[in-house]
């Protein structure tokens, strides 16, 4: 059943990556990755558990975590992008 | 079972790449070359090399595309359209990949073990490492005991990097010293009360992760530089979420640039400490009296150097990078 | 006892595969990036909250189970955060492209 679950979320990894090339704007793009980086975490999470290694919930973890980061990161620099090619007040 | 989804994940990476080529949106691209990040680390995970894995997350899913985001804001978001097609670098291309996998063809098959570097270095560090040093990963014992000198030359190139930055770029806002306000300054994010909420949840558990793999890299995957790169990773975001000026109030310029030197100082400092008591340069022996024990504790201080010099070299280019972009038109 | 979570754990496992690849290809279909954050927003809490807790049904509890709660919790926090903040940032550039999609104007929009 795992090795099942593991396929499946190859799919769904191989279905964001066709949006993360196709989507004509570029928030489907960042929403792609942003799905990418769930489905990275329980690829990892599930990996740890047929291979029997404790330690990979670590890493599952760490990603969970960068991934939130990562995101509002990229929004944060479009949001300063638009509020400078609108001529909007102060960012930082 | 498992070589299908090695094949699997490198097709995913070899689509990647092909689509980075492709496209000529520059935002795209970066948000790409995150995906290629979070794939890489996905093979390395599937390799069982989790420590190159951790470090693969931390950098290329949050600060490279943060860094290079920053500059794009500056500069163009659209590549522009070339003029000639370069046939004779895709034949130069064609032909040197044509050797060199001809080049790989003689080598023995992935994996095997009677290699020469299996054979000899990997067998003895397999056998030999926790008798010697005590710690039970082995990658943290071969980076920071057996392999001591090439760290110290990696954590050079790191602060190399950073004083490379603070020499090329200025820092663009000035340290609010003198201020002893508590208002914070306005940033356009602060309509997001959502956003600031969860952060506020979210970035001491994150500092306290960066330190848990920072300690316990000697048991389970970590070590100095995902710890540290996890750890400036968590004030990137309070700085993008709570301003700039609000983090150089809690990490100003001066004690960044402290740190980053006070964690290569340490690690050499031991190296001296080895000099001046006789023995060679990071000989760990000298520092305790049961040679795990010194081994134990000299990793401990290597791995802390490490750690302090990457998040605050991290940190210092993130900033450096991101006061450029407080030019707006008002 | 122990056949019952194991079966549990089977359904919770199955039922969240199931959603993710119905979320995966409505991401594939929908025609806007609104409709296609809804589907993400399915995947992203559901189908992985489900996948987390037949895993944790699985380890019981001397596993590591602890770690298994904080990835769950961590998800279902964060994930929420993100779709806000991506609808919010994608609203202010540019208006829903299907003529279906219609934007009801707030105070803070």
């Amino acid at each position: 059943m795992l090795v099942a679950t593991l396929i499946a979320i190859l799919v769904v990894m191989l279905l964001a990556l066709i949006r993360a090339f196709a989507g004509p704007t570029l928030y489907d793009r960042i929403l792609a990755v942003n799905l990418l980086g769930t489905k990275t975490v329980m690829f990892i999470a599930i990996l740890g558990f047929l291979s029997g290694r404790a330690y990979f919930l670590d890493i599952a973890m760490i990603y969970a975590l960068l991934n939130f980061i990562g995101i509002i990161g990229l929004l944060r620099i479009f949001e300063y992008r638009e509020a400078k090619s609108n001529n909007k007040g102060s960012t930082w | 079972m498992e070589s299908y989804i090695h094949i699997i994940i490198l097709c995913f990476l070899l689509l990647t790449s092909f689509a980075i080529v492709r496209m000529r949106d520059l935002f795209s691209i970066v948000m790409l070359m995150g995906v290629y990040g979070l794939l890489s680390a996905s093979f390395f995970v599937l390799m069982d090399a989790v420590d190159v894995a951790l470090t693969e997350a931390a950098v290329g899913i949050v600060i490279s595309p943060l860094l290079l985001l920053s500059t794009l804001a500056a500069t163009g978001r659209y590549e522009k359209k070339k003029r000639q097609q370069p046939f004779l670098a895709l034949i130069v291309a064609v032909f040197t990949g044509a050797l060199l996998i001809y080049g790989t063809l003689e080598m023995p098959p992935f994996g095997s073990a009677d290699t020469p570097a299996n054979r000899h270095v990997a067998s003895y560090y397999i056998n030999q490492s926790y008798a010697e040093t005590g710690i039970p990963n082995l990658v943290s014992s071969v980076l920071a005991s057996y392999r001591g000198y090439d760290t110290l030359g990696e954590l050079f190139v790191i602060f190399t990097a950073g004083a490379g930055v603070l020499a090329l770029l200025g820092l663009k806002i000035k340290s609010p010293k003198k201020s002893r306000s508590t208002v914070l300054p306005p940033s356009s994010m602060s309509r997001h009360h959502i956003l600031r909420i969860v952060s506020k949840m979210l970035i001491p558990l994150i500092l306290l992760f960066g330190l848990y793999v920072q300690f316990h890299g000697d048991f389970g995957p970590g070590g100095g530089f995902q710890a540290g790169a996890i750890f400036a990773s968590g004030m990137a975001l309070y700085a993008m979420i709570f301003g700039l000026q609000t983090t150089m109030r809690v990490f100003s310029r001066a004690w960044l640039e402290f740190f980053a030197a006070v964690g290569l100082l340490l690690y050499g400092g031991t190296g001296v400490v080895s000099i001046l008591s006789g023995k060679n340069f990071l000989d760990y022996s000298v520092l305790s009296q049961s040679p795990t024990d010194a081994q134990h504790l000299g990793i401990l201080l290597v791995e802390l150097g490490v750690g302090i010099t990457v998040a605050s070299v991290i940190l210092l280019v993130f900033m450096f990078f991101a006061s450029h972009m407080t030019k707006v038109s008002e | 006892m122990v056949e019952l979570t194991y079966a549990l754990s089977i359904l919770c496992l199955l039922v969240g595969s199931i959603s993710n690849l119905i979320a995966g290809f409505g991401i594939f279909h929908f025609p806007d990036v609104y409709t296609r954050m809804h589907a993400a927003g399915i995947t992203d809490s559901f189908g992985t909250g489900l996948i987390l807790i037949g895993l944790m049904l699985q380890t019981g509890w001397d596993g590591p189970i602890g770690k298994l709660l904080a990835i769950l919790i961590f998800t279902l926090i964060t994930s929420p955060t993100i779709s806000y903040v991506l609808a919010n940032t994608a609203l202010k550039e540019q208006p829903p492209k299907t003529a279906n999609t219609t934007h009801k104007k707030t105070d803070e929009s």
